[in-house]
C-alpha cells in the first residue's frame, strides 16, 4: 500500500481507493450479501416487514425439493448446460488446434477474424437467426421436406431441442477462444517429437495436446456452461411454455408472482450451481483461479 | 490417395463446415429481410422488397428504444470506465495476496450469470436506497461487471509500461498530478479508447442482467426481443441487419487498430534490444 502512495500521491491514492471501494462494495460485494439475505426472509407486505413473522427461515429453499415442475426443469438446466458445454468442446477443439498448430501463418489473421467478427455479434440477434432457420416455414423444415426426410413440416420451436442447438450456436465462440490460446501456447516441437518417436496422432493428442490444453478446457467449459445455465434470452427466443429453462422460473418469480424473496433463493441455487461447476472443473483439470481469470 | 492428403481433405472440409455453421444462420436471417413474405423467412421465396427498411424507418418505438439504449451505453462508459481504470491502476502497484484476493474479487462478476448480476442490484438498490428498475439501474448493474472487462484491457496496457517514465518525473519536480496527466494518462490514451467501445457495445447488446433492472424503460436489445415474441415482422430482420453490418465495420475497424499497435510495440522492441 505505502507503494500505491509513492507512486500516485494522496490526492491520486484517494481517488484510486474510493473508485475500487465503490465498484466492489456497492456493485458486486453488497449486492450479493443482499441477495443472500433476502432469500432466507419470507415474503411479507410492507406492513409486516420487521415484526414477528419477519424472522430467518430456508422456506423458499424448500420450494424447490416441493415442486415437482420446478425441480425438474432445475435438473434440465443442468443437463442441457452441460451437454452444451461437452458438444462446443467437441466441435471447437478440431478448430482451435487446426488454427493453434497446423493453420499456415499468412492465412492465420483471416481466419481469426472470421471468428471474431462472429463473437462481437449480439448474442439475441445470433439466437434470433437460429429462430429464423427452427421455424415451422423455415428453411430447415423446407429442406427436409426437399429430401424427403419428413413427410410434413416439424415443429422444432418451443422444445428443449431448439433450446439446447440454439445455445450451442450462441456460446460456441467462447469455447473457442480459451481453447486457441492454450493450444497455441504448445512447443510444436513437442508434437514433431512425438511424432518421430512413433506416435499416434490420437497418442499425441491424449499425451501432449489435451494435458497442455487443459487450463484452456476448464476456462472454455466454465464460460460455456455458466452461460447456457444463466441464459435467458434463447430459451425466451427459441423455447415455450414447455421447455422451460430454470432461469425463466427466477424471473417469474420476480415479475408475474411477485415473490422477490423466492425469486432470490432461486437465483442463489442458480449462483452455488455455477460456483459449484467452477470448482468441480478446477479440481478435474487442476488449474488454479489465476489460470482461470486471464 | 496418401494418408496426409485425405487428412488434408478432411481437415479442409471441416473448417469450411465450422465457418459455414458460424455464418449460414446470419446469412439467412440477413436474406429474409428483403423476402416479401409478411413473416420472415427465406422459404418460400415471394420476390424481393426493400419495403421492410421503410417499416423500421418508420417504428417509432424502435427509434425511442435505440435512444435508450445509447443514453445507457454513455452512462455505462463514463461508469465503468474509471472504475476499470481506477482498479487497474491499484492493481499494478499491488504484490502477491492483496492483488490474489483483489483480482478474484474484481473478476467475480464476469464469472457470475447476468440475470444475477441484474437480481442483486435490484433488490440491493430497493432495499438500501429505495430505487427501482430504470435507466439508474440498468448503468450501474451492467457497469459492475463491465467495469471488470475495461479493468482487464487497463491491466494488460500497464503491463508493458514502462515505470521509468513515472520516476524520472518525479525526480525532476514534477507533482503526482502533473505525471498522472502528463504521462500516465496519454500512455493509456489507447486503452480508453478500447475499454470505452468494448464497454458500449457490451452494454449495448446487454438482455439478461437489464431485462431485471430496466423497470419500463426498453434498451433495443429488449425491443427486438419483445417484437420476436410478440409481432414479428421482416423488419426486425432490417433492424439485425443494419446492426450486425455496424458490428462488423466496428469489429474489423477494432482489430486493425490492434493488430497495428502491435506491430508497432513488437517493432519498438525489436529497435531497443538492437540498440
Amino acid at each position: 500500500m505505502t507503494e500505491v502512495l509513492r507512486r500516485y500521491g494522496p490526492v491520486l491514492t484517494g481517488a484510486i481507493l474510493l473508485a475500487v471501494a465503490l465498484w466492489l462494495a456497492l456493485l458486486v460485494v453488497l449486492p450479493q450479501l443482499m441477495m443472500i439475505g433476502f432469500s432466507f426472509r419470507p415474503s411479507l407486505p410492507p406492513s409486516k416487514l420487521g415484526g414477528p413473522e419477519d424472522v430467518f427461515t430456508v422456506k423458499n429453499y424448500l420450494t424447490l425439493w416441493t415442486n415437482s415442475i420446478h425441480l425438474s426443469i432445475f435438473l434440465k438446466t443442468i443437463w442441457a448446460s452441460a451437454l452444451v458445454t461437452a458438444t462446443t468442446l467437441a466441435v471447437c477443439y478440431p478448430v482451435a488446434f487446426y488454427l493453434a498448430q497446423v493453420a499456415p501463418k499468412r492465412r492465420l489473421p483471416l481466419l481469426i477474424l472470421m471468428l471474431v467478427v462472429p463473437f462481437w455479434i449480439n448474442e439475441l440477434l445470433r439466437t434470433f437467426s437460429w429462430y429464423i432457420i427452427l421455424a415451422f416455414n423455415g428453411p430447415l423444415n423446407a429442406i427436409l421436406l426437399n429430401l424427403g426426410i419428413i413427410d410434413e413440416p416439424r415443429r422444432f420451436l418451443g422444445g428443449d431441442g431448439g433450446v439446447i442447438v440454439g445455445m450451442v450456436y450462441v456460446y460456441i465462440l467462447f469455447m473457442v477462444f480459451p481453447l486457441y490460446n492454450a493450444i497455441e501456447s504448445l512447443d510444436r516441437n513437442q508434437i514433431e517429437a512425438a511424432r518421430d518417436l512413433g506416435a499416434g496422432w490420437l497418442r499425441i493428442h491424449r499425451r501432449i495436446v489435451l494435458p497442455h490444453a487443459k487450463p484452456g478446457i476448464a476456462v472454455g467449459c466454465i464460460m460455456t456452461f455458466m452461460l447456457a445455465a444463466g441464459s435467458y434470452a434463447v430459451p425466451a427466443l427459441l423455447g415455450g411454455p414447455n421447455s422451460r429453462w430454470f432461469t425463466e422460473i427466477i424471473y417469474n418469480w420476480f415479475f408475474e408472482g411477485g415473490n422477490w424473496n423466492q425469486g432470490a433463493a432461486y437465483a442463489f441455487i442458480l449462483l452455488v450451481l455455477c460456483i459449484g461447476f467452477i470448482l468441480g472443473a478446477m479440481r478435474l483439470f487442476r488449474v488454479g483461479l489465476a489460470d482461470i481469470a486471464k | 490417395m496418401t494418408a496426409a492428403r485425405l487428412r488434408r481433405l478432411l481437415t479442409g472440409a471441416y473448417l469450411v463446415l465450422f465457418f459455414g455453421y458460424l455464418f449460414l444462420p446470419l446469412g439467412i436471417m440477413a436474406a429474409a429481410t428483403f423476402n416479401s413474405s409478411r413473416f420472415p423467412t427465406v422459404t418460400p421465396w415471394m420476390g424481393f422488397t426493400l419495403s421492410w427498411f421503410q417499416a423500421l424507418w418508420d417504428d417509432q418505438r424502435m427509434w425511442a428504444a435505440l435512444g435508450t439504449s445509447l443514453m445507457v451505453g454513455a452512462g455505462v462508459i463514463a461508469l465503468a470506465v474509471p472504475l476499470g481504470l481506477a482498479a487497474a491502476l491499484l492493481l499494478d502497484r499491488l504484490h502477491s495476496r492483496a492483488k490474489t484476493f483483489l483480482y478474484a474479487l474484481m473478476v467475480s462478476p464476469l464469472l457470475t450469470p447476468g440475470v444475477i448480476v441484474g437480481i442483486s442490484t435490484l433488490v440491493f438498490w430497493r432495499e438500501w436506497f429505495g430505487v427501482s428498475g430504470g435507466l439508474f439501474l440498468t448503468v450501474v448493474a451492467q457497469s459492475s461487471f463491465i467495469a471488470a472487462y475495461a479493468m482487464l484491457l487497463f491491466s494488460a496496457r500497464l503491463e508493458r509500461f514502462d515505470l521509468v517514465l513515472e520516476e524520472a518525473a518525479l525526480d525532476l519536480g514534477a507533482t503526482h498530478g502533473q505525471v498522472f496527466r502528463r504521462i500516465t494518462l496519454p500512455y493509456l490514451m489507447p486503452a480508453i479508447l478500447s475499454a470505452s467501445l468494448l464497454a458500449f457495445l457490451q452494454s449495448f447488446e446487454n438482455y439478461n442482467t437489464t431485462l431485471f433492472v430496466r423497470g419500463l424503460d426498453t434498451t433495443l436489445t429488449v425491443y427486438i426481443a419483445t417484437k420476436v415474441r410478440t409481432g414479428l415482422t421482416p423488419a426486425v430482420n432490417a433492424l439485425s441487419l443494419v446492426l450486425i453490418a455496424l458490428t462488423i465495420l466496428g469489429a474489423v475497424a477494432y482489430e486493425i487498430l490492434r493488430r497495428r499497435e502491435a506491430r508497432r510495440l513488437a517493432g519498438s522492441a525489436v529497435a531497443l534490444e538492437s540498440a
